[in-house]
């Protein structure tokens, strides 16, 4: 059965093709074979006894990527034992990697698939290091089925949220982020006498510094929630330190320096729908995104509530009319979160080779107007079907059918 | 980023707010050209006069025409190629063929769509403030689990600077209410949203209050380990008792009206606002999630002869969709909020259309600082997701949700809520399709004042907070 699920192939025709790496393509067709993308073009033939999908006046595109959420990490927020995410008692939980505690038979993961987002970050949660995110793939029975990188990223917090691991200061919590680092790059040239305890105390537990080294490595990159724009420059100046290879997220007031944030190279996450000022981002507007992604910032979009996951089109689309092309916002939820999570060789747009996670639409992905016809992720053509969608059934005609 | 950064726990306690305001009129209230027209006229409380009146004062502007525009009127009609005229704070003519007088400011909407401004059942802006500390948290009196004492208006900062954002959103009227962390939380404020030195500048003439109820898990939760309720039956019991003594002092104070012998009965502010909703001036607001917890409360309104205006968050509202238009009572409903907390695990895309196609009538609200912007964009989705299920929702009644139906909600749907001669002149251009996501609000006009322009700073009203701010 596994076998031939693996051998079929998917002909998606006479769409107009979004591929996110080049221009769109009109009545062309994207061939899937074995799970991954065999072709896109409008000369691709189709095999004899491939299963053909109709997709005339239909938009394809790649499956939308979340670079946020909790997914399978999270099942009811305010219901603290269906909640993973968080390492109590620890402030830098650099070791803990979230991924064990992801749940595929959520039921948060096919609400919103079948809207069309078909991978997500899982990110822990937590005061000054957060832990390691990862890349997952919205399908199958295992954590193994779902992984797609692991860790994707280790998560920090310069933002107000972290401050009481900072004893009440930014300054405190940049200077223990720095401790932290120090100690980790320490250990690093050490190892033997830590173990023979011939060195002064560390600020973390061994598991922690090391659970550090790829990111001073340059390796994994240190995903800091970063908001107001000292905050975000703090995180500039930490990142050129210790060269590390930076990602911000929240990022509201960077569209104050996009020339600083771009000079840097550093990619944002942003929520396009955010405007609610905080002391933490008085300066906090609709235009963030657009703005930056102006002043040559990569951005990536996100929608941070993870069972509404699926309202990721709904911020790309008041993105577009906040002012960023259309073209950049399906970029910014395809392939470049995929760049910036380092899977972009696998995942991110409709090429041969990639991961057949790919979405075909009734049109124009951000408008309420347009439904989803066909999910596919790694090839698997998704049933349609949440809870949500059992609900409805059931209560369509009342009294309900029980 | 609110999200990732922790806040998660503050989103969901703001998310289970659902507040009941009441409005009341009193034949005293100053009234603007267009309020004087409802003049509803109910006295307050037992004959004790006016109390807290509005000062709200029309802001004088010249006649507007705005001609070529789509116009969803939110009453049947969307006109092609249509104008609208008004003047005075009225809505003068709306059609194809309308003439402007000659000091008249004509707007040309060519390509443009014009609304009636939203209106918002469930908003706490003004009592859980932007910046969002502390010093602002004035939405939930949590300490004691039944204070119909407390009004929304005594909370309400008009500096608040999610005011203008809600209104670079096309929103023109709110109720404000309190929180939902008690069974009884409170009176709410029914608001003209202008820019204003106090509350009572913005309170809507004529408008009734409400009285904000609770359900399920927010009041047990809050008062579990404080004595109390901390389960649903206690819950139900604290909503009886609170009435069966409303029921006492209204008879006294009745009587005291009729026959005015002796002193006047003792106030008492609680009671007095549980009886006038028993005398149906206040309307009860109730937030409640469940199905079966909203004909629980359904019982309870039949017990003391009230009725309840609105459900809101209601997310399991399609599930008894026969009954709640059957009690001709609204749900004021997100579009698709889900999964949040345990009650409401059960939310689905088609709650409005399932509720439309049963009879009953729909609200999307916002009960979210956010959300309030994007009203329009709540329905649209709402709608379409009805029509992908077959259930054929129009645009005309997917703009009611946000115009028409709260108008009703507030009791205010003689006044404003549709774009027709002698309603309110509150207005909104939109860039596009307000149904679609690329929609933004251009101009949108309160009473007749344009109190936001897109184009132009001029009318971009900041709150004092803002001022020197990044």
């Amino acid at each position: 059965m596994i076998a031939f699920l693996l051998a079929q192939t998917i002909a998606i025709t006479g769409g107009t093709v979004y591929p996110v790496s080049g221009p769109k393509i009109e009545n062309a067709t994207v061939l899937i074979r074995d799970g991954k993308i065999a072709a896109v073009g409008s000369n691709v033939a189709v095999p004899a006894g491939a299963t053909r999908i109709d997709a005339a006046g239909k938009w394809v595109t790649p499956g939308l990527i979340d670079g946020a959420g909790q997914m399978g990490l999270r099942e009811i927020s305010a219901v603290q034992n269906t909640n993973e995410s968080t390492l109590r008692g620890n402030e830098v939980a650099a070791s803990f990697n979230v991924l064990e505690g992801i749940n595929p038979a959520s039921t948060l993961i096919a609400v919103n698939r079948i809207e069309g987002v078909t991978s997500t970050l899982a990110v822990p949660n937590g005061s000054l290091i957060w832990g390691q995110a990862v890349f997952i793939d919205l399908d199958g029975p295992t954590i193994e089925a779902m992984r797609v990188k692991s860790p994707a990223a280790m998560v920090a917090d310069l933002s107000e949220g972290s401050k009481d691991a900072g004893g009440g200061s930014r300054a405190g919590v940049a200077q223990r982020l720095r401790r932290v680092l120090d100690d980790a790059r320490e250990y690093a040239s050490r190892r033997a006498d830590y173990r023979r305890r011939q060195i002064q105390d560390l600020s973390a537990s061994a598991a922690d510094l090391e659970a550090l080294q790829p990111v001073l490595r340059g390796e994994l990159p240190l995903l800091v929630v970063a908001n107001r724009r000292s905050d975000i420059q703090t995180a500039l100046r930490i990142a050129k330190e210790f060269k590390l290879k930076l990602i911000l997220a929240g990022a509201a007031e960077g569209w104050m320096i996009p020339g600083e944030i771009a000079a840097a190279g550093v990619p944002v996450l942003v929520e396009p729908m955010d405007n609610i000022p905080s002391f933490d981002a008085l300066g906090i507007r609709y235009e963030n995104a657009p703005l930056l992604a102006k002043g040559g910032v990569k951005v990536a979009l996100m929608e941070t509530a993870t069972e509404n996951t699926r309202d990721l089109r709904q911020q790309a689309g008041n993105a577009v009319a906040s002012g960023m092309t259309w073209d950049q916002a399906l970029r910014a939820v395809t392939l470049t979160p995929a760049e910036i999570f380092g899977v972009a060789d696998r995942y991110g747009s409709l090429d041969a080779g990639k991961v057949a996670n790919v979405v075909v639409w009734t049109g124009d992905p951000f408008d309420f107007a347009t439904g989803v016809e066909h999910v596919f992720i790694r090839g698997r053509d998704i049933p349609l079907r949440s809870r949500q969608t059992e609900l409805l059934e059931r209560y369509r005609t009342l009294p309900p059918k029980y | 980023m609110r999200h990732l950064s922790g806040s998660v726990a503050l989103m969901v306690l703001v998310a289970a707010c659902a507040s009941a305001g009441a409005r009341t009129t009193t034949a005293s209230t100053p009234q603007s050209g267009a309020a004087a027209a409802a003049a509803a006229g109910q006295d307050t409380a037992a004959g004790i006069g006016p109390q807290y009146p509005s000062t709200y004062q029309r802001h004088p502007n010249p006649p507007v025409l705005i001609r070529n525009a789509t116009i969803m009127t939110a009453a049947g009609r969307e006109i092609q190629g249509g104008s609208i005229l008004f003047k005075d704070g009225r809505i003068v003519s709306v059609g194809t063929s309308v003439e402007a007088p000659s000091d008249a400011v004509v707007v040309d909407a060519t390509g443009k769509w014009v609304t009636p401004g939203v209106i918002d059942t469930h908003s706490h802006i003004g009592v859980y403030a932007a910046p969002g500390t502390f010093a602002e948290s004035d939405g939930n009196e949590a300490t004691r689990p039944v204070t119909a004492e407390v009004w929304a208006e005594h909370s309400f900062w008009p500096q608040d600077p999610q005011i203008p954002l809600a209104i670079a959103g096309g929103v023109t009227t709110i109720q404000a209410l309190p929180g939902s962390a008690n069974l009884i939380g409170g009176r709410s404020a029914v608001l003209k949203l202008v820019p204003a030195r106090s509350v009572q500048e913005m309170k809507f003439p004529g408008a009734h209050y409400g009285l904000k109820m609770a359900c399920g898990e927010n009041p047990k939760r809050v008062y579990g380990q404080r004595g109390g309720p901390s389960t649903r039956m206690g819950n139900m019991a604290g909503y009886r008792e609170a009435f069966i003594g409303a029921q006492a002092y209204r008879r006294k104070w009745d009587k005291w009206n009729k026959d005015h012998q002796g002193d006047p009965p003792e106030r008492n502010l609680r009671n007095e606002s549980l009886a006038e909703v028993l005398r149906g001036n206040i309307y009860v607001q109730n937030h409640c999630y469940r199905a079966d917890e909203m004909m629980e409360m359904l019982d309870l309104a039949h017990e003391f002869g009230f009725k309840i205006r609105s459900f809101h968050h209601a997310v399991e509202a399609y599930k008894i969709a026969d009954v709640l238009a059957r009690e001709g009572t609204a749900s004021s409903i997100w579009s698709d909020w889900w999964g949040f907390k345990e009650e409401a695990m059960d939310g689905i895309y088609e709650n409005g259309a399932l509720l439309q196609q049963a009879g009953a009538r729909v609200v999307i609200h916002s009960d979210d600082a956010s959300g309030i912007q994007r009203l329009n964009q709540e329905a649209a989705k709402a709608m379409y997701h009805g029509r992908r299920a077959g259930i054929p929702i129009t645009r005309d009644q997917a703009v009611r949700w946000f115009t028409a139906n709260p108008a009703w909600v507030l009791g205010l749907d003689s006044l404003v809520g549709t774009l027709e001669p002698g309603k309110m002149a509150d207005v909104v251009i939109w860039s596009a399709d307000p149904l679609s996501v690329y929609a933004r609000a251009i101009q949108v006009y309160n009473d007749g004042w344009l109190v936001y322009d897109r184009n132009d700073p001029a009318h971009q009203p900041k709150t004092d907070f803002s001022l020197g701010q990044p």
